[in-house]
C-alpha cells in the first residue's frame, strides 16, 4: 500500500493555515462551535475594556492589554488547528485533482438504446458537459472524462492517479470490472464509456470535496460532543457569572477581564478547539490508507463495529488453491503420479495447475516441461478446462492423462473400460474432510484407463491472518468467514485461519441474512464487497467497503471505497474509527481535568486582596495574581498549540480490550490532566517573572 | 476520635451492609408486582382510579400522570393549610398557615424536600400534620422510587419503548414499602418513648415557677416516614435533635438506618433487574466510598474542635466525663461521632432531619454535608432520587469513557447518543444554575442579606447551604438564615420545585429514550462498567462536575472560614 504521509507540519501548510486562522474569525463561522464562540465574545469584550482603559488612562493597562493578546490568541490558536488539518486535506486533494487536467471527451452520437454503436461517430466536447447517460469513447492516452461503466471494449487502465498503484488493471464490460472513474487514463486498446455521473457528482469530486473538509458534517458523536461541551460552557458561564455578586458580598469585586481569563481557562477550550481538527484528521487517516468515506458518520461507525464480514478468497486465503500433496493409488509409485499429473498440468495456465507443475518440480525434482518440449511424449495437445467435463488434461499419441472432480474422473475411466480403486474413495473423502480439495488423476495407454492417484489441493491461509484475528478479537470484534464453500471445508479454513465463525455455501441472500440477524441483535457489521451481487449486503451492512476494482453498483451501494482493494483493510478501518473516537475521549478528559489546577491558580489570585487567607490555596507558589492569571490563559492557549500534533495523528492505538485501552488513556489524559497545567503554569508564571510582565 | 465513636459509625455502616440485599430482593418483588397480600385494597385503587396497572406507559405519559398527581396534590395541600383554622382535630387552635408559608410547605413537601420556616409543634394541627405532611411524606418517596424504577426499566429492555405505569408505582410503592416499614418504625419509636397521640400542648410549671408550654402531638407516625421516606420535616422546630422525635441512642440508630436502608437495597434491585448486579455493586461502591470520606473527614474535622476555644484553654479531648470536640450545636445524648455520621447521612441521603445544628459545625464539618447536596444527591441520595441522580452521573461518565475506548458510548448495551446526553447536559445544568443564580441573587438583594444570622464567609455559607438544600430536595437547614419572609419562601419553593420536577422529566425522558434502544451484546470492546477502574472515574466525574461548578463559591464560604478561623477570625 503506498501511504501518502507527510509530516504533520509543512512549510507552505503552515503559511497557508495561518491566514486561515484569521479567516476563520467569521463569527458565522465560529457559531458552529459553540465553546471557542464564547473565546470570541470574550475576546472582543476585553479588547473593549482595553480600549476603554487606554482612553480613561487607567493603570495596569499592559495587564489587560497581554490578557486581551492571549485570548485572541486562544481563538486563533483554535482555528489554525482546524486550519492545518483542512490544509492536510487539501493536499491530499490537490495530487489527487492533477490527474484531471483533462478538457475533452470523444462524446458519442448513439446512445445505448439500441441499435449497435458506431465508434467512429464521435465529436470531441468539453468533459464538463457529459450528463449520465450520455456515451464516450476513450482511447489509449485519454483520460477518461467521468464515472461510468464499460458497455463495450476491453482496456487496460492506469489508476494510478486514485490508486497510486503504478501496476495497470483491465477494464471491460460486463462482469465485476466494468466500472471506471473519471481521471484514469486508457493504455491500450479503446472503451465505450456510458456516463453514471454528471460533473461535480462525479466519484472524484466527491472525494476531493471530502478530503478537503469541505462537505463535511458533524458526525452523531460529535453533535453528542458538542451537546455536552455546549452545557459544561453555560454552566461555567454561570459559576463565573456567580462570582461577581459573590465576590461583591465579600467587600470586592472582581474586573471584567479577570471574569473572562477565569471562564475562558474554564471552558473546555482544548477540546473545543481541536474537535473538528480531529474529525477531520481522521477522514485524512483513512485517505492515507487510500480508503475514501462517503461520510464521517461512516469512519465513526467502523470504530463501533462487532462483526465483520469477510470473504474467504482473497482476504483470508491467497486467492487460489495450491497443491501440496500426491496421494498415489496402490500400486502407482508416488514420482509416477507427479510426472502424470505434471504433464497434464503443463499448458495449465490456471493457478492450481501451476501449483502442480511446482509441486511435481519441489518433491520429485520432475523439471517444467512445455508442450513443445515434452520428453518423450511426442505430439501433446492440452485439453482445457470444460464445465460439462468438469476435467482437464493432454491427449498425446500415446495415451490421454485427465485430472478433475473424483466422480467426473471415475465415469471417465469406466467409460474407458477401466476400474475405480476401492482406496480411491476413502482418498478423497478424506482431502475433502480436511478441507482441501481432491483432484484425481487418471492415465489411459493402450487398454483400460487407471486411477493414478489424488493432488491435494489446498487453500493457503495468508500469513499472519490468525495474528490479525486476534487481535480483532481482543477489541471485541467477531469475525464471520463468508465461502461458497461447503461446510466441511468452510470448517477446515475456518480452524486453520482462526476465524470466529463462517457461512458455507453462502449466495448473497444468505450473506444478507446474515447481517440483517447481526443487526436485529444489535451488533454493527462491516464488509466489503466488489460484485453487483454484493450491492444490498453493502448497502444493508453498517460499514461497507467496495473495492476500488468493483462494479459501480458495488460501489454506489457502500459507503466506503478502497482503492486500493485490499480487503483485509477493513481490519485498518476499524482501528483508525475507533482511533477517531478515543481521540476525542482523550483530549475531552485532558481538558475538564486541566481546570482543576486552573482553579488553584486563579481563585487565590482574585481574592486574595479580599481575604489574604486564601493565599494558601496558591499551592504552586505563582508570583502574584496577575502573574498567576496571565499564566492560567497562556497556558491555556499554548496547551491547544501543542496538542495540534496528538490531534492530527490521533493518540496511540493498541488493538486490546477495553479495559486496558481505558486503564491507560485514564492514566495518561486523566492523570496528565490533572497534574500537567500544574507544572506548565507554575512554569510560565517563572517566566513571565523572569521576563518583567507580571 | 474515639475508638466508641468509629465503633458506632461501623456497627451502623455494617447493618446497611447486611440488610442491603435482603431489602433490594423485597423491592424488586414490589415493583414487579409480585407482592400482592394487600391485593384487594390495592385493585380497588386502581378501579376507583380507573387506571390499568399493567399498562406500560411511554415516557411522556409517565411524566404528564407524575407531574398532574404532584400539581393536584399541592394544590390541595395549600387550600388545606390556608384553611387549616376552620379545619377539625386542631387541639392548640393554630390558625391558617400564612400564605407564602403554606405555598412554600406545600412545594417542600409535595417534593420531598421537607424545608421547614415555621416551627411545626407551633403552626401545624395534627390534622396537617397527618392528612397534608404525612401524606406527602409518604407519597413523594413512592413517587421518588418509581422514577427510579422506571430508569431500571429502560435499561433492563423487558418491555422497548416503555418505562412502567406511574399509578402502579405509586400505588405498590405506598402500600408494600412505606406502610409497612413505616408501622413497625413507629411501634418502636413509640415503644422508646417517642410520643403519639392528638393532645392539645401541656402547659408545665418550671423549677424557676416559669410556665412551660410543652407541645403534644402524633410525632411517632411522622418521625418514621420523615425518614424511611427521606423527608426529614420534623414535627417540632428542633427536629431530631428534640428528645420527644429522637430520644434515645437506639432511636437514633434507628432512624439513621430508616434513612439509608431503602436508597442502599435500591442499588441491589437495580444490579437484579438489569442482570448486572457486578455494575450495581460498584456503584454501590461508589456512593459507599464519598460516603466513607465524608463521614470520616466531617467528624475529624468536629473532634478536633474549635481552634480559638483550644487556644483559650478548653480541653476538647474525649474523657470520660467530656465528649471533647466542637460540641455547640449538639446534644449530649449523641455526642460527636453520632451528630457527625448524622449530618453526612441526612445530607447524603437528602432527607435533611438534624440531630444537631450544621450551622455549629466548624467550617470544614459542614462543609462536607452542603457538598453532599453540591454533588446532586447521589450518595446513596433520596428514595428513588439518589438512584436516578447516580444514573445519569454514570450515563456521563459512561460517555466520557466509552468515547476514551473507541466506541460509541453504550451504557448496558445502550446506545448513549444525542438525545441522551442532552437531557444529561440538561440535567447537570438546571440543577448547578437553580443553586449559583438563586444564591447570587439573594447575596445581591437587600431583603435576601436581612435573613442572615451571621456576616462573612459564614453568612454566604448559609445562603450557598439554603439554595443547595431546596435544590437538592434535602430540606436540611444550616440554620442561622431565618427564611420566613416573602423572599425566602418563594425562592425556597421556587428551588424545591426546579430540582424536583425540573429534574425528573429529563431524567424520565432519559429513560425513555434508553427504553427505545435496542440492546447491544457486550463484547470485549465495550466499556466495563464493573470494577475499580469504572469505580474511580465514576467518582472522579461526581467529584469534578460538583466541584468544579462550585469550587469559587465554595472558597468564598467555608473554605475561607475555615482558614480565616485559623487565624483567629470569626463570623
Amino acid at each position: 500500500m503506498p501511504a501518502r504521509s507527510h509530516a504533520v507540519f509543512d512549510a507552505g501548510l503552515l503559511g497557508r493555515a495561518v491566514v486561515d486562522a484569521f479567516r476563520k474569525l467569521a463569527p458565522r463561522a465560529m457559531v458552529r462551535n459553540p465553546v471557542m464562540f464564547v473565546v470570541l465574545v470574550g475576546s472582543l469584550c476585553s479588547t473593549i475594556v482595553l480600549a476603554n482603559d487606554l482612553v480613561t488612562g487607567r493603570s495596569g493597562v499592559g495587564f489587560t492589554l497581554q490578557i486581551a493578546v492571549w485570548l485572541w490568541f486562544t481563538v486563533l490558536f483554535a482555528n489554525f488547528a482546524e486550519a492545518i488539518a483542512e490544509g492536510r486535506g487539501r493536499a491530499q486533494a490537490d495530487s489527487l485533482r492533477q490527474g484531471r487536467q483533462l478538457a475533452h471527451a470523444r462524446r458519442l452520437a448513439a446512445s445505448d438504446l439500441g441499435g449497435p454503436i458506431d465508434i467512429l461517430d464521435y465529436q470531441i466536447v468539453n468533459a464538463l458537459t457529459l450528463r449520465t447517460g450520455d456515451l464516450f469513447l476513450a482511447v489509449p492516452g485519454d483520460v477518461i472524462a467521468s464515472d461510468g461503466e464499460v458497455i463495450d471494449g476491453v482496456a487496460s487502465v492506469d489508476e494510478s492517479a486514485i490508486t497510486g498503484e503504478s501496476a495497470p488493471v483491465i477494464r471491460e464490460s460486463g462482469g465485476d470490472r466494468s466500472a471506471v472513474t473519471g481521471g484514469t487514463k486508457v493504455l491500450s486498446d479503446h472503451l465505450v464509456v456510458r456516463v453514471t455521473a454528471n460533473p461535480g457528482e462525479t466519484f472524484m469530486d466527491r472525494m476531493i470535496a471530502l478530503v478537503e473538509g469541505a462537505a463535511r458534517r458533524k458526525t452523531p458523536n460529535e453533535v453528542a460532543l458538542t451537546i455536552l461541551l455546549s452545557g459544561l460552557t453555560i454552566v461555567f458561564l454561570l459559576a463565573v457569572l456567580t462570582l461577581e455578586p459573590f465576590a461583591r458580598y465579600s467587600g470586592g469585586s472582581v474586573p471584567v477581564p479577570v471574569l473572562i481569563a477565569l471562564l475562558v481557562c474554564l471552558i473546555p477550550t482544548t477540546i473545543g478547539a481541536l474537535l473538528s481538527a480531529i474529525g477531520i484528521a481522521g477522514m485524512d487517516r483513512l485517505v492515507q490508507h487510500n480508503v475514501v468515506a462517503i461520510s464521517g458518520r461512516a469512519v465513526e461507525a467502523a470504530g463501533d463495529v462487532s462483526t465483520l464480514l469477510l470473504d474467504k478468497t482473497g482476504t483470508i486465503t491467497l486467492g487460489n488453491r495450491q497443491a501440496v500433496e500426491f496421494v498415489p493409488m496402490p500400486g502407482v509409485s508416488a514420482e509416477h503420479l507427479a510426472d502424470r499429473a505434471q504433464l497434464a498440468s503443463i499448458a495449465d495456465e490456471t493457478p492450481e495447475g501451476r501449483s502442480i507443475v511446482v509441486l511435481a518440480k519441489e518433491r520429485h525434482g520432475l523439471r517444467g516441461r512445455s508442450l513443445e518440449n515434452a520428453q518423450g511424449e511426442p505430439d501433446v495437445r492440452f485439453v482445457p478446462f470444460a464445465a460439462t467435463t468438469r476435467m482437464s488434461g493432454v491427449t498425446m499419441s500415446g495415451g490421454e492423462i485427465r485430472k478433475g472432480a473424483g466422480d467426473a474422473v471415475a465415469h471417465w475411466v469406466i467409460e474407458a473400460g477401466g476400474s475405480v480403486p476401492s482406496a480411491l474413495a476413502t482418498v478423497v473423502e478424506g482431502i475433502a474432510r480436511s478441507g482441501g480439495t481432491p483432484l484425481v488423476v487418471a492415465e489411459r495407454r493402450s487398454g483400460p484407463a487407471q486411477v493414478l492417484g489424488v493432488i491435494h489441493l489446498k487453500d493457503v491461509v495468508k500469513g499472519g491472518i490468525r495474528e490479525r484475528f486476534d487481535r480483532l478479537r481482543a477489541m471485541g470484534i467477531r469475525t464471520v468467514m463468508i465461502t461458497g464453500d461447503n461446510p466441511l471445508t468452510a470448517a477446515a479454513i475456518a480452524r486453520e485461519s482462526g476465524v470466529d465463525d463462517f457461512l458455507a455455501e453462502a449466495r448473497p441472500e444468505d450473506k444478507m441474512a446474515l447481517i440483517r440477524r447481526e443487526q436485529a441483535g444489535g451488533r454493527l457489521v462491516a464488509m466489503t464487497g466488489d460484485g453487483t451481487n454484493d450491492a444490498p449486503a453493502l448497502a444493508q451492512a453498517d460499514v461497507g467497503v467496495a473495492m476500488n476494482s468493483g462494479t459501480q453498483a458495488a460501489k454506489e451501494a457502500g459507503n466506503m471505497v478502497d482503492l486500493d482493494s485490499d480487503p483485509t483493510k477493513l481490519i485498518e478501518i476499524v482501528e483508525i474509527g475507533k482511533q477517531l473516537l478515543m481521540t476525542r475521549g482523550a483530549l475531552t478528559t485532558f481538558s475538564i481535568a486541566n481546570d482543576v489546577a486552573k482553579y488553584f491558580a486563579i481563585i487565590p489570585a482574585i481574592f486574595v486582596a479580599t481575604y489574604p487567607a486564601l493565599g494558601a490555596l496558591n499551592i504552586m507558589g505563582l508570583h502574584s495574581p496577575e502573574s498567576a492569571i496571565l499564566s492560567s490563559v497562556i497556558f491555556n492557549a499554548l496547551v491547544i498549540v501543542a496538542l495540534i500534533p496528538l490531534a492530527l495523528r490521533g493518540v496511540r492505538y493498541r488493538p486490546t480490550g477495553a479495559a486496558s485501552i481505558l486503564r491507560r488513556n485514564l492514566l495518561v489524559y486523566g492523570l496528565g490532566g490533572l497534574a500537567v497545567p500544574f507544572f506548565g503554569i507554575a512554569a510560565i508564571d517563572r517566566v513571565l517573572v523572569f521576563l518583567h510582565l507580571a | 476520635m474515639t475508638a466508641q465513636g468509629w465503633l458506632q459509625i461501623a456497627v451502623f455502616s455494617a447493618i446497611v451492609v447486611a440488610t442491603t440485599r435482603p431489602i433490594g430482593l423485597y423491592l424488586e418483588r414490589v415493583y414487579d408486582g409480585r407482592i400482592t397480600w394487600l391485593r384487594p385494597l390495592e385493585a380497588g385503587l386502581y378501579r376507583l382510579a380507573g387506571v390499568d396497572p399493567d399498562e406500560d406507559q411511554h415516557w411522556t405519559r409517565y411524566a404528564t400522570g407524575l407531574l398532574l398527581f404532584s400539581l393536584v396534590s399541592m394544590l390541595f395541600t395549600y387550600v388545606a393549610l390556608r384553611l387549616q383554622g376552620a379545619l377539625p382535630l386542631n387541639p392548640d387552635g393554630h390558625g391558617a398557615v400564612v400564605d407564602r408559608q403554606a405555598f412554600e410547605t406545600a412545594a417542600s413537601f409535595t417534593t420531598n424536600t421537607n424545608w421547614q420556616s415555621y416551627a411545626g409543634e407551633a403552626t401545624m394541627s395534627p390534622l396537617s400534620q397527618m392528612m397534608q405532611l404525612g401524606f406527602h411524606n409518604f407519597v413523594s418517596a413512592a413517587v421518588g422510587m418509581g422514577v427510579a424504577l422506571a430508569c431500571i426499566r429502560a435499561l433492563a429492555g423487558r418491555r422497548p419503548g416503555t418505562i412502567g405505569n406511574f399509578w402502579a408505582d405509586l400505588v405498590r410503592g405506598t402500600l408494600y414499602l412505606f406502610l409497612p416499614f413505616a408501622f413497625v418504625a413507629s411501634l418502636l419509636y413509640v415503644q422508646q418513648g417517642v410520643i403519639q397521640n392528638t393532645s392539645p400542648a401541656i402547659v408545665a410549671t418550671t423549677l424557676e415557677g416559669a410556665p412551660q408550654r410543652i407541645a403534644m402531638g402524633p410525632v411517632a407516625s411522622q418521625e418514621a416516614i420523615k425518614q424511611l421516606g427521606t423527608n426529614g420535616g420534623g414535627f417540632f422546630n428542633a427536629n431530631a435533635a428534640h428528645p420527644f422525635e429522637n430520644p434515645t441512642p437506639f432511636t437514633n440508630l434507628l432512624s439513621m438506618l430508616s434513612i439509608f436502608l431503602l436508597p442502599s437495597a435500591l442499588v441491589y434491585s437495580f444490579g437484579r433487574m438489569v442482570r448486572n448486579g457486578r455494575h450495581a455493586w460498584t456503584v454501590w461502591a461508589a456512593m459507599a466510598s464519598l460516603f466513607v470520606v465524608g463521614v470520616g473527614s466531617t467528624y475529624w474535622a468536629e473532634s478536633q474542635g474549635n481552634p480559638l476555644h483550644v487556644a483559650a484553654g478548653v480541653d476538647a479531648t474525649t474523657t470520660a466525663e467530656s465528649p471533647g470536640g466542637n460540641m455547640e450545636g449538639k446534644e449530649q445524648r449523641f455526642g460527636v461521632a453520632n451528630s457527625a455520621l448524622y449530618a453526612v447521612i441526612t445530607t447524603a441521603a437528602s432527607c435533611g432531619a438534624v440531630n444537631a445544628m450544621h450551622d455549629s459545625f466548624t467550617a470544614l464539618g459542614g462543609l462536607w454535608p452542603l457538598l453532599n447536596m453540591q454533588l446532586g444527591e447521589v450518595v446513596f441520595g433520596g428514595v428513588g432520587a439518589g438512584l436516578y441522580g447516580m444514573l445519569v452521573m454514570v450515563v456521563l461518565t459512561v460517555f466520557l469513557a466509552g468515547l476514551m475506548v473507541g466506541r460509541s458510548p453504550e451504557y448496558l448495551g445502550k446506545r448513549i447518543g444525542r438525545r441522551e446526553i442532552q437531557m444529561v447536559t440538561l440535567y447537570v445544568l438546571t440543577s448547578s444554575a437553580s443553586v449559583l443564580a438563586l444564591s447570587a441573587l439573594s447575596v445581591l438583594a437587600p431583603s435576601g442579606r436581612a435573613g442572615l444570622g451571621n456576616s462573612g464567609p459564614h453568612g454566604l455559607t448559609e445562603i450557598l447551604y439554603a439554595f443547595s438544600s431546596t435544590t437538592a430536595n434535602n430540606g436540611s437547614a444550616f440554620a442561622g438564615l431565618s427564611g420566613a419572609s416573602y423572599w425566602y419562601n418563594t425562592q425556597f419553593g421556587l428551588a424545591t420545585l426546579v430540582g424536583r420536577f425540573a429534574l425528573i422529566v429529563p431524567v424520565l425522558a432519559l429513560a425513555g429514550f434508553l427504553a427505545e434502544r435496542r440492546v447491544a451484546p457486550e463484547t470485549g470492546g465495550t466499556l466495563p462498567v464493573h470494577g475499580p477502574l469504572f469505580l474511580i472515574l465514576l467518582i472522579g466525574v461526581i467529584v469534578v462536575v460538583g466541584a468544579l461548578t462550585f469550587f469559587p463559591a465554595l472558597a468564598l464560604g467555608p473554605i475561607v472560614e475555615h482558614l480565616l478561623l485559623l487565624q483567629g477570625r470569626t463570623f
